[in-house]
């Protein structure tokens, strides 16, 4: 069964809404990439609680007008209206009064979202209209879709993706570098009007599949999770977009092979699956190889230190120490050092000399720049300049 | 409207609105300050996988287990909030936004997998809660304040979020001073040896407790406003401390009677004949106060921020 939803066996309606959903996901992760560049990922949060007053209105209106208030067009239409508003008053109160943007957010979103309460308990009330479903845009529901709705998810999801293809140029040097984009004419408050109209669509279209509450999740979880892979912005794009695509892709299909999962929950947990395996094992940022860095670190750190030690006789306590310099065959388990050991100490001992001249001479900046206890001078130094400082060791030839 | 109606039907959600609203709203004016706002907005998401996870375990849905759960929920999304943040190097936003996504679809997830049809637990009951059902049965007018007998069944959210009310004002009372230079200057209260980080975290635990006690009674979404809306209303009307705290209990109370009100009763004066939900017209009222706050507020812009900016 769930092969079969993943191979996209799983009749017409199934397969579309997976394939909205992977161009949805696609779309979302590479707009939210922006957002998170730009530090402005919660201002998703604002957009998508505030798409409920939108939706309760809209159905309110088309069963004002005789229809039965199921028209998806018409309510996500409703949505994008109330989201716009609430985006419109984040920034209002952010750049207007004195309040930060948290406080904006939060309080637009809490607000937004309360209001919509309020309509959805009144059209509880009304008699006409065929209110069920309108739940379901808390948290994403695809099972029992109209055949229509499904076209329009899919259709809507692949032009918000080739939107956000088409603008990735100016929104990837906005949020890279605002004051060049700036310097050579771009209008970067346009940009990120057009970033916030991206990512309004995205939320507007994710309302029937993710649901209004997870639809931050989708903008937020990908970029997050790409940044562990590279340091370049536009990987970070790709990345994130394939991330996103594929959280989405395998959630939605998940979610139509197996009972009771509902689409947004289970698409959020699979990004997150994602994300938590980059965070420990991507290379560079991942917390194993960061985790690595710090033991070879360490390694270093004792195995200098103990050398010096044993270079100056000097008794060695700490067991790591010891226990390092015994595997390298550098001393006996009691500290001892051995032949090998002896010639290596001497020899970090001179290291450490030779240092120790340059340090105080303005001469050698640029090297002592290089100075961290356990870099090898005679990397740093040319053979010349190393028996310059040698003449200038007092006792020099008694270490060496 | 008489006592004989009021006491036993408004009475007590109005009051347990009010301490609801400044129990939030006090913790809140320093989340407000420190731009923590938002961390109101996760811990009352997580509430639900708390809630789940605790009725998973115990089987039935008694007050303590669920609340213990919620508090769990929410150290477990703080500190995990704060090892991506750490581990991955990630701004707190972005943190915040993956874990307590993370969380609360976890939680909807174990709920529809979970067999709960028995008990009254969903999604929606964690998003609204329910204030109007917080009748008082035996209760017959306002003698009733002073009848043991009656007084025993009064629901028990009422003294569980007065105490709420007690424990987080004891709170910021006690710390008062500390609390106001870190929040102010944190650089300078650390010289002069406060121990900042702790307080900080306390601070974040005093907000938690009163999510978790709130969120049961009125659902999520009013703790999230009044843990904002208030403080940042309050913010735009004066540049002391003491007097923003003032405004915000203000606020916050007005919030709680006009929103209860006004869903109880506004349906009736405009020819519609149910009541609206009272957790989302006590939100939408306090968004409207701080509306107005942002137009007319004596300090609404930044340049008057002089002391503290």
């Amino acid at each position: 069964m769930i092969g079969d939803a993943l191979l996209l066996q799983l009749g017409y309606n199934a397969t579309l809404v997976t394939i909205g959903a992977t161009l949805l996901g696609m779309a979302a992760g590479v707009g939210g990439t922006f957002l998170f560049l730009r530090k402005r990922a919660l201002v998703s949060d604002a957009i998508s609680h505030a798409t409920l007053p939108g939706v309760a209105l809209a159905f309110m209106v088309m069963v004002t007008l005789g229809g039965t208030g199921r028209n998806l067009v018409g309510l996500l239409s409703g949505a994008a209206l109330s989201a716009a508003v609430g985006l419109l008053l984040v920034s209002w109160l952010g750049t207007r009064t004195r309040l930060a943007e948290d406080a904006a957010i939060g309080s637009v979103l809490s607000v937004f979202f309360g209001f919509g309460i309020v309509l959805l308990t009144v059209i509880q009330t009304m008699s006409a209209g065929q209110q069920a479903g309108l739940e379901g845009f808390l948290l994403g529901s695809t099972a029992g879709m109209l055949r229509s709705d499904a076209m329009v998810i899919a259709v809507s999801a692949a032009l918000t993706l080739a939107l956000v293809l088409l603008m990735r140029r100016p929104l990837t040097l906005a949020s890279f570098d605002p004051e060049y984009a700036v310097s050579i004419g771009q209008n970067v408050r346009r940009t990120d009007l057009a970033m916030m109209g991206l990512v309004l669509a995205v939320t507007v279209v994710g309302l029937k599949i993710v649901g209004l509450i997870l639809i931050v999740a989708l903008l937020i979880i990908p970029p997050v999770t790409a940044r562990f892979w590279t340091e370049r912005t536009d990987r970070v794009v790709m990345i994130s977009g394939a991330v996103g695509g594929l959280s989405a892709y395998v959630g939605a299909a998940l979610s139509a092979a197996i009972p009771a999962v509902p689409t947004g929950p289970i698409i959020v947990l699979v990004g997150f699956v994602l994300f938590a395996l980059s965070l420990l094992v991507a290379p560079g940022r991942g917390v194993v190889s960061a985790l690595a860095r710090h033991r070879r670190h360490q390694r270093r750190v004792h195995l200098r230190q103990g050398l010096l030690a044993m270079a100056q006789g000097q008794p060695i306590y700490e067991n790591m120490t010891l226990r390092l310099l015994h595997r390298q065959g550098w001393a006996r388990p009691d500290g001892v050092p051995t032949e090998l050991g002896r010639g290596r100490a001497s020899r970090a001992l001179r290291d450490e000399s030779r240092w120790q001249v340059i340090r105080s001479d303005p001469a050698f900046e640029a090297a002592t720049a290089q100075d961290d206890g356990l870099t090898d001078i005679e990397t740093v130094l040319t053979a010349d300049q190393l028996a310059e400082v040698d003449a200038r060791i007092p006792r020099a030839e008694a270490l060496a | 409207m008489n006592g004989a109606e009021f006491v036993p039907l408004s009475l007590v959600p109005l009051l347990t609105g009010i301490c609801v609203a400044v129990a939030c709203a006090l913790p809140g004016n320093f989340l407000v300050l420190r731009r923590q706002a938002l961390i109101g907005d996760a811990i009352s998401h997580v509430v639900l996988p708390g809630i789940v996870v605790a009725f998973l375990i115990g089987g039935t849905i008694s007050t303590l287990p669920m609340l213990l759960g919620a508090a769990g929920a929410a150290v477990i999304a703080v500190g995990a909030i704060e090892a991506v943040r750490r581990l991955g190097r990630i701004e707190t936003g972005a943190a915040m936004g993956v874990v307590f996504t993370t969380m609360f679809a976890g939680g909807v997830l174990l709920l529809e997998q979970s067999d709960t049809s028995s008990v009254h637990l969903d999604v929606e009951h964690a998003l609204y809660g329910n204030l109007e059902s917080l009748i008082w049965l035996d209760a017959t007018g306002w003698s009733s304040l002073l009848d043991p007998q009656a007084l025993a069944s009064l629901p028990v959210e009422l003294p569980r979020m007065a105490a709420t009310l007690l424990v987080v004002t004891g709170f910021i009372v006690l710390f008062w001073r500390p609390l106001k230079i870190s929040t102010f200057d944190e650089g300078f209260a650390r010289t002069i040896g406060l121990r900042t980080s702790p307080l900080g975290l306390a601070l974040v635990i005093m907000a938690a407790i009163a999510a978790v006690a709130a969120f049961d009674a009125v659902g999520s979404i009013i703790v999230i406003a009044m843990f904002i809306c208030p403080p940042a209303a309050a913010r735009l009307m004066t540049n002391r401390l003491e007097h923003q705290l003032a405004w915000s209990v203000g606020f916050a109370t007005l919030a709680a009677v006009l929103g209860y009100v006004l869903a109880g009763y506004g349906p009736l004066w405009i020819g519609m004949q149910d009541s609206v939900s009272a957790a989302g017209m006590i939100a939408t009222v306090s968004g409207l106060i701080l509306g107005v706050t942002a137009l007319v507020g004596p300090h609404r812009l930044r340049g008057s921020a002089a002391p503290v900016g």
